[in-house]
């Protein structure tokens, strides 16, 4: 027989990664720069608990939720690292990662027809999850003449006062740009002002080298508009454990649990075992790799200068986000540097609007595959100057 | 903080170069530098070496830890005795410690004889030393915080999202 997608199936198109993936595959001296996780290893304190809990015989259903201590933990946290309150009863839903959550979320509250804005460019998975819950995306550029920031201009322009829904990611993946309070206050007001819902993923909270880290979900008349997203992934190096949360309006989270409790039915519970120890004990883990990853931020930004190629001063995540010399396009440039010289790095197009005539690069890499991933990307440019 | 940071990367990896360090640390290279000369000429900083995986090596090396047991005097203290053993070449780490035993010593040798010889001639006979036991290292499995073995590979996908 032959399957009869369903038309939101069909609509999404296949990852722009793919083709990439299989010319990479095809080699063995590849050095990828394209990949959005972290190359260290959980920390061994939250390795160890899981085991231990597995160990005990402790793998079966949790809550829901959650694990009541785990998301009391979660709440503690967020509460001290981000001026976040959430009531870890109704106020919290642990999931298989921030993921899941994030499509929870579309499928909670978009209706087929509802407009989600999206802040571009922005992690890949947003798209498709709202045109599998039916709903229809509204790009919203942002720009490198503004640090890759949303502004209310931008919002104005894309026409989002008419959206339901505004999605927002910062630290961003691609472009490892952040917002600072005084950068999301107007936004904030945009957002009240027209009445919009807020999810806000900010899995990369932890990974800010300049200031601190600010949740839209801080600002007067937002909390009760917002879902905040955020998970083990990225500063904890927890990917596959997956694990992540959301925190929300306990009616809004609520309604989030009636999908997971049919579809999910609890997180893995070896991984939130891992993830309450990450809480309780990683935080010097946690401060070690974020240290190494900015030096690796401030070695990648100035290798790209030395190389002649323009690039923006990112500021949170493990991304740096270069332009492509001219005569190339985004695309063009990321496939012949990885036939050429073995570098894997992404295209910025893949990310949506904004991101055309950029690279994404993942500094999530040990510094000497960095030195010589850029020394193969100097050579490269050099090459076709 | 920025000596500090220097010094963190120097442990990291001393074969870094400045414009490396720099380019890291967000410094001048001359601050690298500067803080570089620094540290070495404050003595924070006392030198630079290999670690080395004697496994990987065709040569021997005979390496022990040992246990010293030493009774004070009027006139010795452990400074005294300290400076007679650290003295040796054979002797690569001479530490005071709390516990058992007084001091920890590394010691280094070509053969197993050698080493022998060297304690028993050398090190047992200081009259201050009531007592020692050697232990040879077997196999070497982390050094100054690098772990030997063959390395994990990587096995992310070479794109994800
Ligand atoms: C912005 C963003 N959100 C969510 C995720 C996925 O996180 P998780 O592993 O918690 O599902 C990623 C992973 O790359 C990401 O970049």
């Amino acid at each position: 027989m032959t399957f009869e997608l369903s038309d939101r199936v069909q609509t999404v198109p296949p990852s722009g990664i793919r083709r990439f993936f299989e010319i990479a595959e095809e080699r063995d001296d590849v050095i990828s720069l394209g990949v959005g996780e972290p190359d260290f290893a959980t920390p061994w304190a939250a390795r160890d608990a899981a085991i231990t809990s597995l160990e005990q015989g402790k793998t079966s259903y949790t809550a829901n939720r959650g694990r009541r201590d785990l998301r009391e933990a979660i709440a503690d946290y967020v509460a001290d690292r981000f001026d976040l309150g959430y009531d870890p009863d109704e106020e919290i839903i642990v999931t298989a990662g921030a993921s899941e959550a994030v499509d929870l979320a579309f499928r909670s509250f978009v209706d087929p027809g509802d407009t989600v804005a999206i802040a571009q460019p922005s992690y890949i998975s947003y798209e498709p999850g709202v045109i599998f819950a039916g709903g229809e995306v509204l790009p919203v550029p942002t720009y490198e003449e503004d640090d890759f920031r949303l502004t209310v201009e931008g919002l104005e322009e894309a026409g989002a006062d008419e959206a339901d829904m505004l999605v927002l990611c910062y630290p961003n993946n691609p472009t490892g740009a952040i917002m600072s309070a005084e950068d999301l206050e107007p936004i904030a007001e945009f957002v009240r002002e027209h009445d919009l819902m807020v999810l806000s993923d900010e899995i990369y909270a932890e990974l800010t080298y300049d200031g601190e880290h600010t949740s839209i979900a801080t600002f007067e008349g937002m909390r009760e508009r917002t879902i905040v997203f955020n998970g083990f992934s990225k500063a904890h190096a927890m990917t596959g454990l997956r694990l992540g949360y959301a925190l929300g309006p306990a009616e809004a989270i609520g309604a989030m649990n009636k999908i997971h409790q049919y579809t999910m039915l609890s997180a893995p519970t070896t991984a939130q075992y891992a993830a309450l120890e990450a809480l309780d004990s990683c935080e010097s883990d946690v401060r070690e790799m974020v240290a190494q990853y900015d030096r690796r931020r401030q070695f990648v930004l100035s290798r790209f200068r030395e190389i002649g190629m323009d690039v923006f001063e990112a500021k949170g995540a493990f991304y740096c986000f270069p332009e492509v010399p001219e005569g190339f396009t985004a695309e063009e440039f990321a496939e012949e540097v990885l036939r050429e010289q073995g570098v894997a790095v992404v295209p910025g197009d893949v990310f949506g609007a904004g991101g055309d005539g950029h690279l994404r690069i993942s500094y999530a890499t040990g510094l000497e595959d960095l030195r010589e991933a850029l020394a193969r990307i100097e050579a490269f440019v050099d090459g076709h100057a | 903080m920025s000596e500090r940071e220097v010094l963190e990367l120097l442990r990291e990896n001393a074969r870094y170069s400045t414009a490396d360090i720099a380019r890291m640390t967000d410094l001048e290279e001359d601050e690298v530098e500067a803080a570089i000369e620094e540290l070495e000429a404050t003595g924070v900083v006392r030198g630079y070496q290999a670690v080395v995986d004697w496994d990987k090596l065709e040569d021997e090396r005979v390496r022990a830890e040992v246990e010293l047991n030493v009774r004070l005097d009027r006139e010795t203290g452990y400074d005294d005795i300290s400076q007679r053993l650290a003295r040796f070449p054979q002797v690569k780490a001479l530490r005071l410690v709390s516990g058992d035993y007084d001091f920890d010593m590394e010691v280094e040798g070509d053969s197993i004889r050698e080493v022998s010889q060297f304690i028993s001639e050398k090190v047992a006979p200081v009259p201050e030393i009531t007592q020692t036991v050697t232990h040879y290292v077997m196999t070497s499995y982390k050094e100054n915080g690098i772990e030997f073995g063959d390395g994990e590979d990587d096995e992310r996908l070479s794109f994800s999202p």
